[in-house]
């Protein structure tokens, strides 16, 4: 078991999330940053979708009550094991009492700890993501106890090295194919979204990352229709709405683009004031 | 009836298919067969399918390789799906309390819209809606059919906490809040019925094409449903109308 003595900023359990209840309007959810999430399953051998801790902003402090194996992708948050910093993105044995902190966050903006054979929070539709109204707790509260798999003895191959792609951390250009909504927009507007530097406004979380400036249009609504993480949503009021993880299974904005899947890990890896342009693609 | 269809990629792994877009009856019910052709067509594990008044959006699993040949089967399926009979619908009865203690609302809605407070109540009960799809929160029904007399603009500054059970009017709309959540709709009433619980198989008794009717109810028949919804031994099996 992992005792957390402290949660950092936003640290919840993720997994690859919800699959089949987005039609009860169940979101998907699951890590934030799929990638890094998966990475470091891989890293310790463990199912893509083994539940990992993401931890936004700042990290948390745990306390290890058994012994294992973890891996730490992601933002790097300095991560340290009883005060020695230790390395990320590779496999780390972890003993007996053992204390994972973190420190001053440099690049990124979330990261994950995976451990061996993944944490076994409760299981709720399918999957362990916490989420307000799904999961009893919808975020690591300082004091839980965090089960694990007991799968400590189990042996990780060495032979072979897996390489982890960081240079999307710090990457600021998001592919994007056009959404349903697009072909609305007049053509100064298309312009527009391929030709400015948006920026990351301070409403940004699992639901969704507003951007700004304004884009005005006079794009009537549509009528409420399906929606996925990585849709771009633009309001009358010219708002930019990119939905993340957590958002609705359907909205009644035009959706004017759609990210690539890769571009919403990215996008899950910036902040209030990060600047962002977007990038047509074809699919 | 067979409609013009548009079919488009969404992502990666999805493809969007739209009906003329509109909210009616016919359309609901292409959608919804079409639905489950496709949901019985492949496994549960490889695709789902999201519902929406006139469109669906089919998620796979697996990224789409080649999506001509996907649509292409699409449209394959959508030809012969003339076979399949109405999907099966049921209808059910929510107590729903207008009692002023929930109906935060009622007052203001009724002055505004020139109409007694019984007469929102009753003009809000007797009619039959159709459940649409379900989204905006879990277990959120859209539902269709409410009463002209009753149609009114959202507020213009939303609530920031609506309580779980309250059933409100926004514009052309009618619903039931199933958790606790903000929200800009005017609220006239409250349902104990649980609309949706992650723990229950499934977590939402009612599904796209299911009928609803609410049944007003006193406080103190409110009082008696939410204790044994909140001991669980509720049935909402009462619920469903037999014709």
């Amino acid at each position: 078991m992992i005792k957390v003595l402290k949660t950092g900023f936003y640290s919840t359990i993720q997994d690859q999330g919800r699959l089949g209840y987005l039609n009860y309007g169940v979101p998907c959810s699951g890590a934030m940053d799929a990638y890094s999430s998966q990475f470091a399953n891989a890293l310790l051998g463990n199912p893509k979708d083994a539940a990992v801790i993401e931890m936004t902003m700042t990290g948390a402090d745990l306390l290890f009550l058994e012994a294992t194996t973890i891996a730490v992708t992601g933002a790097n948050m300095r991560p340290k094991l009883n005060g020695k910093p230790i390395v990320m993105f590779k496999s780390i044995i972890v003993n007996v009492n053992d204390m994972l902190t973190f420190g001053k966050l440099t690049n990124g903006f979330r990261t994950y700890l995976a451990v061996k054979g993944g944490v076994l929070t409760e299981m709720v539709l399918g999957s362990r993501s916490m989420l307000k109204g799904i999961t009893d707790n919808f975020r690591i509260q300082k004091g839980d106890y965090l089960e694990m798999s007991n799968a400590s003895n189990v042996i990780i191959p060495k032979n072979a090295k897996l390489k982890f792609d960081n240079l999307y951390l710090n990457e600021d250009t998001l592919d994007v194919m056009k959404g349903p909504e697009f072909d609305q927009l007049a053509k100064y507007q298309k312009n527009m979204l391929f030709s400015s530097t948006f920026q990351v406004s301070k409403y940004n979380n699992r639901m969704a990352y507003q951007l700004e400036p304004l884009v005005h249009n006079d794009l009537e609504s549509v009528l409420t229709s399906p929606v996925l993480p990585g849709t771009v949503q633009l309001t009358p009021s010219g708002q930019l709405i990119v939905l993340m993880r957590d958002c609705q299974t359907t909205g009644g904005y035009p959706r004017v683009l759609q990210l690539t899947e890769k571009s919403v890990n990215m996008l899950s890896q910036k902040t209030t004031g990060n600047n962002l342009t977007l990038r047509r693609r074809e699919f | 009836m067979s409609f013009q269809l548009r079919y488009s990629q969404y992502n990666e792994r999805s493809i969007l298919i739209e009906w003329p877009a509109d909210i009616n009856e016919n359309i609901l019910q292409d959608v919804l067969v079409f639905k489950e052709v496709i949901e019985n067509k492949y496994p549960k594990q490889s695709v789902e399918v999201i519902s929406s008044y006139s469109s669906i959006l089919i998620v796979y699993v697996i990224t789409i390789d080649n999506v001509n040949d996907r649509i292409l089967d699409l449209k394959k399926l959508y030809s012969i799906q003339r076979d399949v009979k109405k999907t099966n619908s049921k209808t059910f009865r929510i107590p729903v309390c207008y009692d002023e203690e929930f109906a935060m609302d009622l007052d203001d809605f009724s002055k505004v819209k020139n109409l007694s407070k019984d007469a929102v109540v009753r003009l809000h009960s007797e009619t039959i809606y159709t459940v649409y799809f379900i989204g905006f929160l879990p277990g959120f029904l859209y539902l269709g059919g409410l009463n002209s007399s009753l149609h009114l603009d959202r507020k213009t500054i939303p609530n920031l906490k609506v309580k779980k059970g309250a059933v409100g009017i926004g514009g052309q709309q009618t619903g039931i809040y199933p958790q606790d959540s903000p929200g800009g709709w005017h609220i006239i009433g409250n349902s104990p019925i649980e609309l949706f619980n992650p723990k229950q198989h499934p977590p939402c008794f009612i599904k796209a094409g299911d009928q609803v009717k609410f049944h007003p109810i006193s406080k103190s028949e409110y009082q008696n449903i939410k204790s044994e919804v909140n001991n669980q031994n509720f049935d909402f099996k009462t619920l469903e109308l037999h014709d």
